[in-house]
């Protein structure tokens, strides 16, 4: 800076801007500058090139396993277990789908979705009034616990299985999707109460409060005014929820130790373990059954997604 | 923080004549007031019940338990037996835990470290690229990140598989032919390098998306400025950037580290898969092993305990900073 522009020290003086006086020079310095500039440039647009390249590798990199995935499920058995791998699937087969279904995978289908159903609508109703009450009330303990909402999310679910399995087994609720939920629900409310309580923050209680002064009733004024405004928020954490519950793994483990109580990941695992040696196929058909619901589902609403995460709990 | 108010607190009720109507509408005014300052620990009750049931009971029994000599007799019946810190000096006087923890801290340590290096790497690399080739890297990343981990897991073991995976095929057929039906899961190095590779894949889109907003918070003004008054990119990078960027970089790199301490489903999976347990075993594979599979229920709760403490000793600067973003927001 110094040696680019020697004078600005001098010219700070009196009422003279000294920005402006920079400004000045540095377009003299460019102007004289003009063929050193536009070599420049083109070094910036090789260098851009460049960098073009190596994110697009590094795209193709990350999404592979995907790709992988949903072109092996569609293979016959002489093409997957061949040591030259096939890129893609022309004449593919759906064979490994139908395996497949031929398996437990539509039981633990159900169980799955009625595990997820109850921790979405549960978590969401609980949140959503733990919610209300911390942003809409001030009383004795509010302090205490929003810490406590912090500090449970930093409970490893791991440090805390042996005695879960512990409870449930006492109240006969091993096995059962109503147990799995309780645990669910548990563990996903905390996070929830953390990303609603910001939506409903955000909505103004003047709002609330001229409805009220046009002539509805309370219950009216929150169900017309509150309610639409906080659907954002809503579905944002209900996803959340969802992909918990659906892609839970250590949990179920504990909890549902009957074949006949599988939740998909369980399913999978099992699948996987039967099958490693005979049928790739039909476990890569099986992980893509689970997973492209859940992609889909994320793609949709990645931006709320990512933008809930990032203010709810990376906020710097 | 203010002490706690409610709409009608301090108000006193007027000390007049007290006749029946009077009375009525204070009656009625009171009964308002007590239901203000009741409603907000009604609404909290769903989620309070559930919260002490599914895990505040469990951590007091299991608080309890590790005190206790609980293992399967006592799950057949036997009334279980005080015995103190035992199972404590046990667990800290077993050298295998020690080295379980150890690996566990090294493992966490590394692959949390390449995590955000690649994932910061990439956030940058976000900024500088063309938006055809950032929305493409965004997405692979996106499907990354979707994918469940049980379908993950799987995959990945499909793409290092001993005989026919992709890995085997690509390394042999740049030359090494040693990796022809290489299995990868035997040698505890291997099955780590195969864990590490797999959670660094799951976790960076995470930590490139959390820098990349932070780096797009970073006012243009700001870099413009500095490139005014002739700082270097380099310069203004390092001065202007990584300040603006860091509390987010510390808090995702916190996570990460959280988050990898107590990574579970994948080393059991792999293990599963052909892993030699004993030599494998990180902090949580460890305390399932060590509960449900031999039935020590105590020293497994005295585990447990301690990699708690570890993990609330770790995220106490977290906590403290996510409080003062709280205070700031109702403030």
């Amino acid at each position: 800076m110094t040696t680019r522009h020697p004078d600005s020290s001098v010219l700070d003086t009196g009422g003279t801007r000294p920005a402006a006086a920079t400004r000045h020079t540095d377009d003299a310095t460019w102007t004289t500058q003009r063929p050193a500039l536009r070599a420049r440039k083109t070094a910036a647009g090789r260098r851009r090139r460049m960098w073009n390249a190596l994110a697009v590798v590094l795209a193709l990199i990350w999404a592979f396993p995907v790709y992988w995935m949903v072109n092996s499920s569609f293979l016959p058995f002489n093409r997957i277990r061949n040591p030259d791998p096939t890129f893609i699937p022309l004449g593919g087969t759906l064979s490994a789908y139908e395996r497949v279904f031929d398996s437990d995978f539509l039981a633990s289908l159900r169980t799955s979705l009625m595990v997820t159903l109850i921790t979405v609508a549960a978590a969401l109703l609980f949140a959503f009034l733990a919610a209300l009450a911390l942003s809409r009330f001030r009383f004795r303990g509010r302090r205490t616990f929003v810490l406590a909402v912090l500090v449970i999310q930093m409970i490893p679910a791991e440090g805390l299985f042996i005695s879960q399995f512990k409870l449930l087994e006492g109240w006969q609720l091993l096995n059962s999707v109503v147990g799995l939920s309780l645990l669910y629900i548990a563990a996903v409310v905390p996070f929830t109460i953390w990303m609603l309580r910001g939506f409903v923050a955000g909505v103004p209680r003047d709002l609330e409060e001229a409805a009220l002064v046009d002539g509805c009733s309370r219950a009216q004024a929150f169900f017309r005014i509150t309610f639409p405004l906080l659907a954002p928020g809503l579905v944002a954490s209900g996803v959340y929820a969802f992909l918990q519950a659906w892609n839970e793994f250590t949990l179920a483990l504990v909890i549902m130790t009957r074949p006949e109580n599988m939740t998909l990941p369980l399913w999978l695992r099992t699948f996987t373990d039967a099958n490693r040696a005979s049928d790739w196929a039909g476990i890569m058909a099986g992980s893509a059954l689970i997973a492209i619901p859940v992609i889909v589902f994320f793609l949709f609403v990645q931006n709320r997604m990512t933008s809930g995460l990032v203010s709810g709990a990376v906020k710097g | 923080m203010t002490p706690p108010v409610t709409v009608h607190g301090g108000r006193r009720e007027d000390p007049g004549p007290s006749t029946a109507a009077r009375r009525r509408t204070a009656s009625r005014r009171k009964g308002r007031r007590s239901g203000r300052r009741t409603m907000p620990y009604v609404l909290l009750v769903p989620a309070l019940a559930v919260l002490l049931a599914a895990l505040g009971y469990p951590l007091f029994r299991q608080a309890v338990m590790s005190f206790q000599e609980y293992g399967l007799a006592q799950q057949f019946g036997q009334p279980p037996e005080w015995v103190g810190v035992d199972n404590y000096t046990r667990l800290l006087s077993d050298s295998y835990l020690w080295t379980v923890i150890a690996r566990s801290i090294a493992f966490c340590l590394l692959v949390a470290a390449t995590t955000m290096v690649i994932g910061t790497a990439l956030a940058v690399l976000m900024t500088v690229v063309s938006r055809g080739v950032r929305l493409a890297l965004q997405i692979s990343l996106l499907l990354a990140w979707a994918m469940p981990h049980l379908a993950s897991l799987t995959v990945w073991q499909w793409l290092f598989d001993a005989q026919y995976g992709i890995v085997n095929w690509l390394l042999t057929s740049i030359g090494l032919d040693g990796f022809a039906g290489h299995s990868w899961l035997i040698e505890p190095l291997s099955f780590f390098i195969v864990a590490g590779v797999v959670v660094v894949w799951m976790s960076v889109p995470f930590v490139a998306f959390a820098v990349y907003a932070g780096l797009m918070q970073v006012p243009v003004e700001l870099e413009e400025a500095a490139a005014i008054d002739g700082a270097s990119a380099r310069a203004r990078f390092r001065l202007i950037t990584v300040p603006l960027v860091k509390p987010v970089l510390l808090i995702v790199g916190l996570l990460q580290i959280i988050w990898d301490l107590k990574v579970f489903t994948q080393i059991f999976v792999l293990q599963d898969a052909g892993g030699v347990t004993r030599e494998t075993n990180l902090i949580g594979t460890y305390i399932y092993r060590l509960g449900l599979g031999e039935g020590q229920f105590g020293l497994a709760a005295a585990a447990s305990w301690f990699v708690l403490l570890i993990t609330v000793g770790l995220s106490l600067y977290y906590v403290r900073v996510l409080i003062r973003d709280d205070e700031e927001l109702t403030r």
